[in-house]
Parts: structure tokens; C-alpha cells; sequence
């Protein structure tokens, strides 16, 4: 029988959802000790403001379970809402200003981002559960990223082309007009800056869903451009669900372009909405990443480099080297050594100092995982290490490695999300390029060798988008990231993302000297 | 059914049953011998080209070409099925693999192209006049048509070898680096008012970047490409590498776009076609390049020189017969001098020369197909009810072959569909306005964004017009005028990538970015 209190909880968490009066800013007191006040409306056109029809839902903290606060959701109208702003501020000037003006907002929040470093780094490990490790370096990351592109604003070249002394012709790289961005909650505040970052050093203007399991950082970055001196309507976040705002964004009329990242699945559906207005899309999706040992590599650092390849951020990164391929010379000793310093890692509490992986971020997260676990087990892998969870409370699972695996196992075949590895013997380099290549997915790849023509020639001949030689997920702001195959249409960072946020626009002129 | 019917009929029977035969049991040869109103003869090829060869199609199928100038057939082609989609594919696909193109010295890759330019330009006059014949486009559009395929499969050809990817800096630990690689087979699909020239569009920078081909023409103007492939041989691209498979979109165009082992779809045609490939293509993640409709403005300002713009407006809406994506199909005039540039408009436009595409001094030619024709007069009709008023033309000319007069509708509102909807014909409307503001308002007021042109002779307007108009191509005191150095794509609803030019690779290659670590 539920006891009194727990049908009052239940009531009034109903109640919350349906007739909030959820202040816009909450106190939030982290596990290191510090408060800061968390913004909970959308962000539209440079203020929080309430969702239309009030609802709110909660924000949970996967490490224990308990709900952290509750965040306006955006509907629909409020997504209309936060197009028409979007809309009013690219046509207001912010496209058409001197480039120099964009580079100033982006590398003030670069700066910005760089100060808040701290609290956004705990906020990211309070509401995603990654170590407090993980979520510095993203937050590094992030702060470099934004400052990267600040520096791409007055590089946006068209060119002149000569086509003769009859014509004059050049062309020009335009921005889009309103992206739609839709972004995932294994990264929150990374994501958020990969898509906005190029998206207004374009010159373009932003509505973006953060995901509902991660709306926090983003809603906190969001203070951070009314700072940045970022014009009324650039930014926009709508926190809320992919069925409801998602689904807005992609069939809105007035939003030119849609950049998600997150499943192939919900990518594939994303697209064919997109098709229907004939919106630019990028996609960055899923991926089952082969990283390969070949017998001649550094041993100790490869045994490092598929570990961090797989258990970084709890196996939650779409690029993850879920598949690892150890030539048969060193099969067993690789194997040996990876289950000695995957048991080394430590597991638990990301506010922990000396955590290296936090808590998956959702139950359900969780419960998939461990479903793969069970399917491995029942497809006759071996379990090496790991395949449970951790403790009772909180989204923890040990480090998990399956060794003696088919080529056609579903764990080997499909996207897990989470730290489960696979362990595959191989002899020939025709044989694990067959392998690693045999997916529907194409997002990266490692390689561990030492020899520079194995290095080259497997690189060349490997499908991916992105190639780690003798190091894994070592993302940098210079290097473009994104998906060969069902990996996704569209590169993120460096150079190729700013193609992805422009149009070419031609001008060819005649020239008639008889008329002056 | 149909087949028993066929069957029973003797040798009396009908032209019809004995069309229905055809189109079931084929006997068709491989290339039958043509003779050309100008008098040349060739020997058409009439097989699917898989494999560097002519092929039957599996089944055997056939459907017929028509002269849309004198609405007789000129032969039957060979239709390709799911299955014969499944042999190209295929072929490409271990053409890709096999390395044979996609792994080779890109100089090669480039010298084969600029063979294939080569030959066909040894061939041109034939080229041109099978163009004429099967699109029913005036003798001296299919000449140009085919001076830009030769110059284009040149300059693409010249791009082989500069695909470059780059050295990123990230600090002396690693060494990292971009290349672009090729995607793999791509599927193209190619309308059928540039039969040739959206061959090469297609086809060249696909190759210079090492991808291999499956294409498919359409249906109502197969023969250019099929006469061409004989060359792909002769220039050196290895067998596999440019597959064409005639036949018709909803069962050769959905086959290409639902094949898992097409990696890139690229489509010129109708907003609506393209729409349906571009949600096809998402099941499995295709990459799309998409060249769809437009309804372009042309805009006259006061202080243009009146006669070149007639001369412009004329080739943007006339030439080709109406039949460009990027006709600018809705003129615009400054008020001050609208009365006298519609007085020009009118008598240029009763000027142009409509009629046999075979004579030299046609400008105008034939409708590419009945149905087109109809599409077409019906516009007229619903611009007359909608109040427009019919300045010049807005008939049919003769009763055979599908001619039209060159149309203009003056006095049009901007929500009538004659000024909104794409009509693929030479029929033009046209609109006064005030200021700059306000024609650029009524300029972008369109789902499209293809190309736009402007008049004038000041240069702070003709600047001001082109940076705020939303369209991919902006020609300024000339209309469509193609360059293969300029790149062509639309903004919006117009399309997704640009072809021509250096921007066209991109939608050929995927970065890859690899990232060593030094130890």
C-alpha cells in the first residue's frame, strides 16, 4: 500500500507538471559544496520566460536518483515563438553586420565559458552523471571551440571567378537563415557548442533542444550569451521532448536547416521530416567503431588507448571503439592486460576526484545496457570483466568486456551506448579491414601500430569519418568530425562545418563597356 | 493479359497491339540506324549500358521514343526493372571496389574525362541533332547545349588531381590530417530538358572524384546518353564505372533510391519528385544532392539599358522553350518604365522565331511532351480566369508537335498561381513596382530560390539586389548564362548542393580526418 506521503509526493509532482509555478531561477546546491542559480525557463529571444502552457518536468541526477529541479517544457507555440524570434533576429541585422561583431560575441562567451569552467563542469556531472574528469575536458573543449570559431567569422570567403572580360563573376557563402538544432545528453554542453559555435559565426540564428535528460547547461550557458553582448533572438533554447519540440523544429517552415545529433533511427525520421521542405540537414549519428591492435604497437599504450576508447564518459560517445580487433600474436596477452587496467578504473561518484566513469545518464540508458549484457551472455560470449551493475543506486555498471565473439553477434552488430566492448581476433590486415568494415555505421576508427605503411594503408581503406592513429577519441576543434554510412550526412568543427551552415550564392554580371 | 492478347493478334493486327508486343516481347536490336532530319545518320544504341555494354534488359521490355516535333516515334529503347538496377549497381560497386577507378592516379581520372570530352566533340553535330530530335529544343540551344558538356567534362576533368584534403595544425604530439574520399556508387537522375548536359553535370564530377555511376535518363529523352556511352569505352574508364539505365521513375528512379549499395543520390527535376527521393534516401542515410523547381524573378529597373533587357528577358523565359528549371518566369519592371518595356517585350516576343527545331533560324522548338503541352495550356487558361491579361501568344501553334506561342500575362496579382507555380513553359508574367524595397520583397516572396536576375546600370542597386535576393545563381544585366566554372544550386525549396564549379566536389566527397598521435 502506498503510504500517504508517497501519494502526496506523487500528487503534487503531478500537480508541478500540470500548473507550475516553478520560479525561473532555482538554487541549486552541488555535491562539492557550491551553489549557483539555475535558470528552468526557455530561453527566447534573450530572456527566460515561462513555457506557454506552464507544464514543467524534472531533471534528475542519474548518480542518485533524486530529482535535482524542475525545467519549463516547450510545446509547440513556444517553439513557434522561438522561431519568430530567431526569424526577426537574423533578418535585424545580426547576418548582415560586420563579421567582425560576431567574432566579438563568440569570443566573449569563449571567455565566458572559460570563467564559468567550474559550474558548468558540475552541472554537467550533476545532470549527466560523467565524472568530473569528463566534464573539465568537455568543458575545455567547449570554451576552445567557441574561441575557434570567433576566428572563422572573417574567413567565410565566396570567390571571384573568371570566367572572361565579358563577366564579372564571384560567389558568395550566405548564411542559411534559422537552424533548428537538436542535440543529444551525452555531451550537453559540447553539443551544444559544436551547433551553435558555426551556426552563428555563419552569421545564422539558433533554435535549440537541448535533451530532456540533460536540459541543464545549456539553460546556464544561455546567461552566459545575454553576457556575451549575443543580440535578443540569436540563441534560442526550447528544453522539451523529441516527439513534441523536436518534431516542431523539423517541420517549421521558417526553419531552413536542421543539425541533429543523436540515433540513426531518429536521424532517419528527422531527414524524411526534413525532406518534406527541402530543409539542409546535418547528422551526426550512430556508430559501432572498430579499434584495431595490431602485434607490432606499444602494448602498455594501446591497452590505455581501447580503454579510455570505450569507457570515456561511460561508453556514452557515439564514436566509442566498441569493437576492438587484436591481431592473434598478442590476442591473449592484449586481452590479459585490458581486463588488468580496465578493473583499475574507478568506478563511482563523479564529484569524486578520482573517478574515471560516472553513471550512465537515464534508467533506461542503464536497463538497455544490461540487456545487452544478458544478449551477449545468452549469444555464448565470454565475460572477461564487468557485466553488471554497480551498487543499487545510481545508473553505475562495471567495466564490461566480452571476449570470443562472432563477427554476427547483435553485440557486436548494433550500438549499446555504454561500456560494453567486444574483443575480436584477427590475423590478416584483408581481414579486420573486412570486419571493421562490415557495419551499417562509418563514424571512426583506431588503429595501434607503429609501422607508418600498415598506419596509412589501413587508414586509407578503413570507412570512417575521423581515424585515430596510436590514440582514440582525441577530439580537437581543428579536426572535422562526422559519419561515413548511416553515421550521418555532414562533418562537424574545423573548416567543413561552416560549409554545412552557408549556401553559395553565384553573381555573374555582364559587362557592357558601350555603356559608359 | 496483355501478353495473351498480343499473342493472338496476327500479323494484320493493329498498330497498337502491335506496340503492346513490342513492349512485351522484344526482339529490339541493339542499335538500330536513324536518320536525322538534317539529313546525318548514326546508329542509336538501344540497349541499358551496364558494364561498358550494351545490354537487353532482363525482361525484355521496351518503351517508345517520341519527335515531340512531329509526335511519330523515332524508336523504341530497352526499359530498365528493379533487376536491371540491381546489375548496374552492382557493376558499380565492384567497379568501386575493384580500385580500377577510385584507387587510381587521379591524373588518369582526368585524362580519361577529357578524352570522353574529346570524342564528343569530335561528334558534335550528331550529338546535337539527336538532342533536337528527342527534346524537340531548337538546333542552335542543342549546339549550345553541347559546347557546355564538352567544357564542362574539360574543366571537371581538370579537377581530378586538385581534390586536396589539408595538414591541421594541432601541436607538435600529433600529426593530423583531412582527406576527401569518394562516397561510393552514386544514383543520379536526370530530367529530361537537358538531356545531355544534365548527363555531364552528373556524371563528371562523380567521376573525378572516383565515385562510380548509375544513371538513369528519362523517359521521354533517353537517346543522348545512351549515344554517348559508346565513347565511355574508348576514353578509357573502365567497364562498371557509368552504368545508364533508361526507364521510368517510379520503378528504375525508387529502385536507385532504395538500393542499400547507393551511397548518394543526386536529382534535377520537380520540387515534388524530389521532395519523395530526399525521404526515400533517409531510410538509409543516403547523401542528397537535389537540383529541383524555381519560379525566378527577372528584374528591370528604370535605368536599364530597355533593349538588352528585352533581349535578357526574351532568353530567360524563351529559351529552350521554357523548359529551365531557372526561367525567369517572372519579370518585374520599374513602373516609369513599364509601358515601354512591355511595348518592346511584346513585339520580341511575337519576333521569336517558334517552329521546326531542325531549321537554324528557330529559336523556340518543341514542347518536350504532350503532357508538358497540356501542363502548359492549362496555366494559360487559369491565368485567364484568374484576370491576368494575355498580352501576346497563349495558344498552341499548329496541330502537330508540341508548339507554343511565346505568352506574356500583364496585369498579374502576386497570389494568382500563374505568378506562384512553376509552369515549365514560355509563358512569362509580369509585374510593376515602385521601389527596390518593394520588388525585393515580391522577388523572395517564393517557396523556391534558384536564380534571379537583375537590370540595371547602377552598381549600388545591382550589389544591393544581389545581396539581398534569396537565390542561388543571381545574373546581373544577362540571364541564364551558364559558365562550368559558376556554380548552380538553389536556395530553399530549389534544392540542396550546387553543380558546376569547385563547390559541386563537395557533394562528392566525405572528409575523412585522421589523427595520429607521435610517440
Amino acid at each position: 500500500m502506498l503510504s500517504r506521503a508517497t501519494i502526496a509526493q506523487f500528487t503534487s509532482r503531478r500537480l508541478l507538471r500540470l500548473y507550475s509555478h516553478v520560479p525561473l531561477r532555482v538554487p541549486i546546491t552541488l555535491p562539492n559544496g557550491s551553489t549557483y542559480e539555475q535558470p528552468t525557463g526557455l530561453f527566447i529571444n534573450g530572456e527566460f520566460i515561462p513555457s506557454k502552457q506552464r507544464k514543467t518536468f524534472e531533471v534528475i541526477n542519474p548518480s542518485t536518483e533524486e530529482e535535482i529541479t524542475h525545467v519549463y517544457e516547450a510545446r509547440e507555440d513556444d517553439v513557434d515563438i522561438a522561431v519568430a524570434a530567431a526569424k526577426r533576429a537574423f533578418e535585424g541585422g545580426w547576418s548582415t553586420a560586420d563579421p567582425e561583431f560576431r567574432a566579438r560575441a563568440l569570443f566573449k562567451l569563449a571567455d565566458l565559458v572559460e570563467q564559468h569552467a567550474e559550474t558548468l563542469a558540475a552541472i554537467e556531472s550533476l545532470d549527466n552523471g560523467k565524472s568530473l574528469l569528463c566534464s573539465r575536458g568537455d568543458v575545455a573543449l567547449v570554451s576552445k571551440y567557441l574561441r575557434s570559431c570567433g576566428g572563422w567569422t572573417d574567413k567565410i570567403y565566396g570567390n571571384v571567378i573568371d570566367t572572361g572580360k565579358d563577366h564579372f563573376a564571384y560567389s558568395l557563402r550566405e548564411p542559411i537563415g534559422v537552424c533548428g538544432q537538436i542535440i543529444p545528453w551525452n555531451f550537453p554542453l559540447l553539443m551544444w557548442s559544436w551547433k551553435i559555435g558555426p551556426a552563428l559565426a555563419t552569421g545564422n540564428t539558433v533554435v535549440l533542444k537541448p535533451a530532456e535528460a540533460t536540459p541543464l547547461s545549456a539553460l546556464y550557458a544561455s546567461t552566459l550569451c545575454q553576457e556575451a553582448g549575443i543580440p535578443a533572438g540569436v540563441v534560442n533554447i526550447v528544453s522539451g521532448f523529441g516527439r513534441i519540440v523536436g518534431e516542431r523544429l523539423c517541420n517549421h517552415p521558417d526553419v531552413k536547416k536542421i543539425a541533429f545529433t543523436g540515433s540513426t533511427n531518429t536521424g532517419r525520421h528527422i531527414m524524411k521530416t526534413a525532406a518534406d521542405s527541402i530543409k539542409k540537414i546535418t547528422l551526426e549519428l550512430g556508430g559501432k567503431s572498430p579499434n584495431i591492435v595490431f602485434a607490432d604497437a606499444d602494448l602498455e599504450k594501446a591497452v590505455k588507448s581501447i580503454a579510455f576508447g570505450i569507457f570515456f564518459n561511460s561508453g556514452e560517445v557515439c564514436c566509442a571503439g566498441s569493437r576492438i580487433y587484436v591481431q592473434d600474436s598478442v590476442y591473449e596477452e592484449v586481452l590479459e592486460k585490458l581486463k588488468e587496467y580496465t578493473e583499475t578504473l574507478s568506478v563511482g561518484d563523479p564529484f569524486d576526484e578520482n573517478t574515471f566513469q560516472g553513471a550512465q545518464t537515464s534508467q533506461m540508458q542503464m536497463e538497455k545496457i544490461l540487456k545487452y549484457v544478458q544478449i551477449g551472455t545468452d549469444e555464448g560470449a565470454r565475460v572477461v570483466s564487468g557485466g553488471e551493475r554497480k551498487g543499487e543506486r545510481g545508473y553505475f555498471i562495471k567495466p564490461t568486456i566480452f571476449a570470443d565473439v562472432d563477427e554476427n553477434m547483435q553485440i557486436v552488430k548494433d550500438e549499446i551506448f555504454g561500456p560494453i566492448v567486444t574483443v575480436s581476433k584477427f590475423s590478416t590486415v584483408d581481414e579486420v579491414i573486412a570486419k571493421a568494415n562490415d557495419s551499417v555505421y562509418g563514424l571512426a576508427a583506431g588503429i595501434h601500430t607503429k609501422d607508418v605503411n600498415k598506419a596509412i594503408d589501413v587508414s586509407n581503406r578503413i570507412k570512417a569519418g575521423t581515424i585515430w592513429i596510436n590514440t582514440y577519441n582525441a577530439f580537437h576543434q581543428n579536426v572535422p568530425f562526422g559519419g561515413f554510412g548511416q553515421s550521418g550526412i555532414g562533418s562537424e568543427m574545423g573548416a567543413a562545418a561552416l560549409d554545412n551552415y552557408t549556401q553559395v550564392k553565384s553573381i555573374r554580371m555582364s559587362i557592357d563597356k558601350a555603356q559608359y | 493479359m496483355f501478353a495473351r492478347s498480343a499473342l493472338v493478334a496476327r500479323g494484320s493486327a493493329t498498330s497498337q497491339v502491335g506496340r503492346i508486343q513490342l513492349r512485351f516481347f522484344s526482339h529490339l536490336p541493339m542499335s538500330i540506324p536513324i536518320k536525322l532530319p538534317n539529313g546525318l545518320e548514326y546508329e542509336q544504341p538501344t540497349g541499358l549500358f551496364i558494364n561498358n555494354r550494351f545490354v537487353p534488359s532482363k525482361q525484355k521490355k521496351t518503351f517508345e521514343v517520341i519527335n515531340p516535333s512531329t509526335e511519330e516515334e523515332i524508336c523504341h529503347v530497352y526499359e530498365g526493372r528493379e533487376d536491371d538496377v540491381a546489375d548496374a549497381v552492382n557493376a558499380a560497386d565492384v567497379a568501386f571496389n575493384n580500385g580500377s577507378w577510385s584507387n587510381i592516379d587521379p591524373l588518369q581520372r582526368g585524362n580519361a574525362l577529357y578524352k570522353l570530352a574529346q570524342l564528343i566533340e569530335k561528334d558534335k553535330d550528331v550529338i546535337a541533332s539527336i538532342e533536337t530530335l528527342d527534346n524537340g529544343k531548337a538546333i542552335s540551344s542543342a549546339k549550345g547545349d553541347v559546347e557546355l558538356v564538352i567544357n564542362y567534362l574539360k574543366s571537371a576533368a581538370g579537377f581530378a588531381d586538385k581534390i586536396d584534403g589539408r595538414m591541421i595544425d594541432t601541436g607538435s604530439t600529433h600529426f593530423s590530417y583531412t582527406k576527401r574520399e569518394p562516397l561510393g556508387v552514386c544514383g543520379q537522375i536526370i530530367p529530361w530538358n537537358f538531356p545531355l548536359l544534365m548527363w555531364a553535370w552528373k556524371i563528371a564530377p562523380a567521376l573525378v572524384t572516383g565515385n562510380t555511376v548509375v544513371l538513369k535518363t528519362a523517359e521521354s529523352t533517353p537517346l543522348s546518353a545512351l549515344y554517348v556511352s559508346k565513347y565511355i569505352p574508348q576514353a578509357g574508364i573502365p567497364p562498371g564505372v557509368v552504368n545508364i539505365v533508361s526507364g521510368f521513375g517510379k520503378i528504375v528512379g525508387e529502385a536507385i533510391s532504395t538500393h542499400p549499395k547507393v551511397k548518394k543520390i543526386a536529382f534535377t527535376g520537380s520540387t515534388a519528385t524530389g521532395k519523395h527521393i530526399y525521404q526515400t534516401a533517409a531510410a538509409s542515410l543516403k547523401k542528397a544532392t537535389l537540383e529541383l523547381g524555381g519560379k525566378s524573378p527577372n528584374i528591370v529597373f528604370a535605368d536599364a539599358d530597355v533593349k538588352h533587357a528585352v533581349e535578357n528577358i526574351i532568353l530567360g523565359i524563351y529559351y529552350n522553350s521554357g523548359e529551365v528549371c531557372c526561367a525567369g518566369s517572372r519579370v518585374y519592371v520599374e513602373q516609369s518604365a513599364y509601358d515601354e518595356l512591355i511595348k518592346q517585350f511584346k513585339v520580341a516576343s511575337e519576333a521569336v522565331k517558334v517552329g521546326d527545331p531542325f531549321d537554324e533560324n528557330t529559336f523556340q522548338g518543341a514542347q518536350t511532351s504532350q503532357n508538358q503541352l497540356n501542363k502548359i495550356l492549362s496555366y494559360v487558361e487559369i491565368g485567364k480566369d484568374e484576370g491576368a491579361t494575355l498580352i501576346t501568344g497563349g495558344e498552341r501553334i499548329g496541330d502537330k508537335g508540341y508548339f507554343v506561342k511565346p505568352t506574356v500575362f500583364g496585369d498579374v496579382k502576386e497570389d494568382m498561381r500563374i505568378v506562384k507555380e512553376e509552369i515549365f513553359g514560355p509563358v512569362v508574367t509580369v509585374t510593376k513596382f515602385k521601389s527596390l524595397d518593394e520588388v525585393v520583397e515580391m522577388a523572395n516572396d517564393s517557396e523556391y530560390g534558384l536564380a534571379a536576375g537583375i537590370h540595371t546600370l547602377n552598381i549600388n542597386t545591382a550589389l544591393k539586389v544581389a545581396d539581398r535576393l534569396k537565390a542561388g545563381t543571381v545574373w546581373i544585366n544577362t540571364y541564364n548564362d551558364f559558365h562550368h566554372s559558376v556554380p548552380f544550386g538553389g536556395f530553399n525549396a530549389s534544392g540542396l548542393g550546387r553543380e558546376m564549379g569547385a563547390e559541386t566536389l563537395e557533394n562528392y566527397t566525405q572528409v575523412k580526418a585522421v589523427r595520429a598521435k607521435l610517440v
